[in-house]
């Protein structure tokens, strides 16, 4: 077990590693650099900014220097916003992505699951066919479209909920909503169709021959078995959660990271476009690290040490 | 003992005969598609939307970039049917046309991912041992990491447009393909086939082309099937945050994000493009999902 953890975790290691010098180097293959879009600059003013923020130096210099800075957790400056770190951006903006994100996590998995497992209890009834009518919908709406129409009705049409910006609770249920949509009605698809595999499965008929309720037997059996495959899931909805709510934050001009993101990406400053792609890789792929090694805790019959032989 | 005394059975001939008509694996698999009912309205939606992005725009005598800005933002009418947008142009032509860049968005980038896929994959599935262990720990390392980032990356260093679409969506989502590629490699290799081909001297190349691969054809399908909504999709996003094709190009993406802009004074603008979006994937989803039953043998009822 020890010795697994350790291998995966030199192995994420190495993945981020290899991700910052693509990304560094990606960044730097943009021919111009970052401040050739603006107004015409004089050469002279032109040579002093590019002193300032170190552009001048070799390549491999500044690849060096950024990366000494990323092992003190320093991710530079902003291009764009003078004085201002790309560190202070992240940490002002960051908690309010983590709360849409962890009310997103938390409506998808609590909705979710159990409308998955109702559909699969009731396959090819009325409770079948409606969980999988919203789950399809959710699936092929894009969140975009979904979070216009959620701000033209709830907001614009009935005035029941703020249509944009942050603060109480009001202002989190419609951006929620359209970011927890997609990952919702993933989530109760892919429960019903693992629930329904192991409801055929021969324990349950054991389970129900020994006359256990069908509580237990839905607790205790099925339901535990069934979802296996939905913490795989996590991890990638996690990202998706996060990259997603670029959109969301948009649209519902919510002061997050995503939407700095997608300023950062109009603006093309290049630092925070970085920055924010490197913190995002290193949250995703320690989610990923504790998901891998949390799995086999659920399920015993996976061994670690093996990868599967196909 | 003599001949008299063995009486034949009657009908001995047809005893050999075979009960049903063989049917083989593509003809079952077409099949059991028909009996399903909403992977035929998947399949017929979608080629009804392929045939409308081919021909459609060749109907009309506007084309899609045509700018009349005394009719800005009109409604839908018999004369524009989705209405039109702020420049005046017809939202109608404009969404057949759109059918056009976000299909074969979808379609090239899934064929692109396949070729990566099916190439990686095969090569770890066929060559086995080290060499599939070390490209598979590549491809597991890779699947941790939020793609999308590094599309939007892509797409920030090379320059908005088609072509860098294809680019940056074919070269980012073939892990899938790969694993599926090299799962089904790994078991039909052990085939008795495969052992048959390799004693008449096909070399590796032969047999993975000619044998493995067009026997894994089922969930390489039902991947491509799957991928091209998902593609679809990431360029609808791309296209929202400004990183989309150029104007006056449309995908469905520019229309809807165009749309969102003008939702609160015309509706309309939003409504088509975004059920363009939505009808076409439903229609992937469910001709994927109805696939999925045809041609995967351990659903076989």
């Amino acid at each position: 077990m020890l010795r697994y953890m350790l291998k995966r975790f030199v192995s994420s290691l190495v993945v981020l590693l290899a991700i910052i010098t693509i990304t560094f180097l990606l960044m730097h293959a943009i021919p111009g650099g970052p401040f050739s879009s603006e107004k015409k600059i004089s050469p002279a003013i032109m040579k002093n900014i590019e002193e300032h923020y170190r552009l001048n130096d070799p390549l491999w210099k500044q690849y060096v220097d950024y990366m000494a800075n990323l092992a003190q957790f320093d991710l530079g400056p902003s291009f764009k916003y003078e004085g201002r770190k790309v560190n202070d951006i992240i940490r002002e903006s960051f908690p309010v992505s983590l709360e849409l994100g962890l009310v997103s996590i938390s409506f998808a998995i609590l909705i979710g699951i159990p409308a998955g497992a109702l559909a699969a209890l009731r396959q090819n009834k009325w409770q079948d066919y409606i969980t999988m009518l919203f789950a399809t919908i959710g699936v092929s709406v894009p969140s975009f479209v979904l979070a216009t129409l959620l701000i033209y009705v709830f907001a614009i049409k009935l005035s029941l909920l703020p249509a944009a910006m942050w603060g109480d609770a009001e202002y989190v249920v419609l951006p929620a909503l359209a970011l927890a949509s997609h990952p919702t009605a993933f989530i109760a698809r892919l429960t019903r169709s693992s629930m329904l595999e192991i409801l055929a499965q021969d324990y349950i008929k054991t389970a129900r021959a020994k006359g256990l309720s069908q509580i237990v037997i839905l607790y205790r059996h099925a339901l535990r078995n069934a979802l296996i495959p939905v913490v795989t899931y996590i991890g990638p909805m996690a990202a998706g959660i996060l990259t997603g709510s670029f959109i969301i934050e948009s649209i519902f001009a919510i002061p997050g990271l995503g939407r700095h993101f997608v300023t950062s990406i109009y603006n093309r400053d290049y630092t925070v476009i970085l920055g924010v792609t490197v913190f995002y890789s290193l949250l995703v792929i320690s989610l990923n690290l504790v998901v891998d090694l949390i799995y086999p805790q659920l399920d015993p019959r996976i061994k670690l040490n093996e990868k599967e032989g196909g | 003992m003599n001949k008299e005394l063995f009486e034949p059975l009657c009908g001995c001939d047809q005893a050999e005969a075979q009960a049903r008509p063989i049917t083989t694996y593509r003809q079952d698999a077409w099949r059991r598609l028909k009996e399903h009912k909403l992977a035929m309205i998947g399949l017929y939606t979608v080629l009804l939307i392929i045939l409308i992005a081919v021909i459609g725009p060749w109907m009309s005598h506007v084309s899609y970039s045509d700018q009349n800005l005394m009719q800005a933002n009109q409604s839908p009418s018999t004369e524009h049917w989705f209405g039109t947008d702020n420049l005046g142009r017809d939202l109608f032509i404009r969404v057949l046309y759109g059918a056009r860049i976000s299909l074969s968005i979808g379609i090239v980038a899934s064929l692109i991912n396949l070729t990566i896929g099916v190439v990686y994959g095969g090569i770890a599935g066929l060559v086995g041992g080290r060499v599939d262990r070390i490209m598979m720990n590549i491809v597991d390392v890779l699947y941790g990491i939020p793609m999308l980032l590094y599309v939007i990356l892509l797409m920030v260093v090379l320059k908005p447009g088609l072509t860098n679409i294809f680019i940056a969506l074919g070269i980012a989502y073939w892990l899938g393909m790969a694993r599926i590629v090299r799962g089904q490699i790994l078991s039909l290799k052990e085939h008795e086939y495969v052992l048959a081909a390799r004693t008449l001297g096909a070399s590796n190349w032969q047999i993975l082309y000619r044998h493995l691969i067009p026997n894994s054809m089922g969930p390489i399908i039902i991947t491509m099937t799957l991928a091209i909504p998902e593609a679809i999709f990431t360029e609808a996003f791309l296209s929202f945050i400004g990183l989309g094709v150029a104007a006056p190009m449309a995908s469905w993406g520019v229309l809807s994000s165009e749309g969102v802009t003008s939702l609160r004074s015309y509706p309309f603008q939003l409504f088509f493009p975004a059920m363009a979006i939505s009808i076409t994937m439903l229609a992937f989803i469910f001709l994927g999902d109805g696939l999925r039953d045809a041609l995967d043998p351990r659903t076989r009822r």
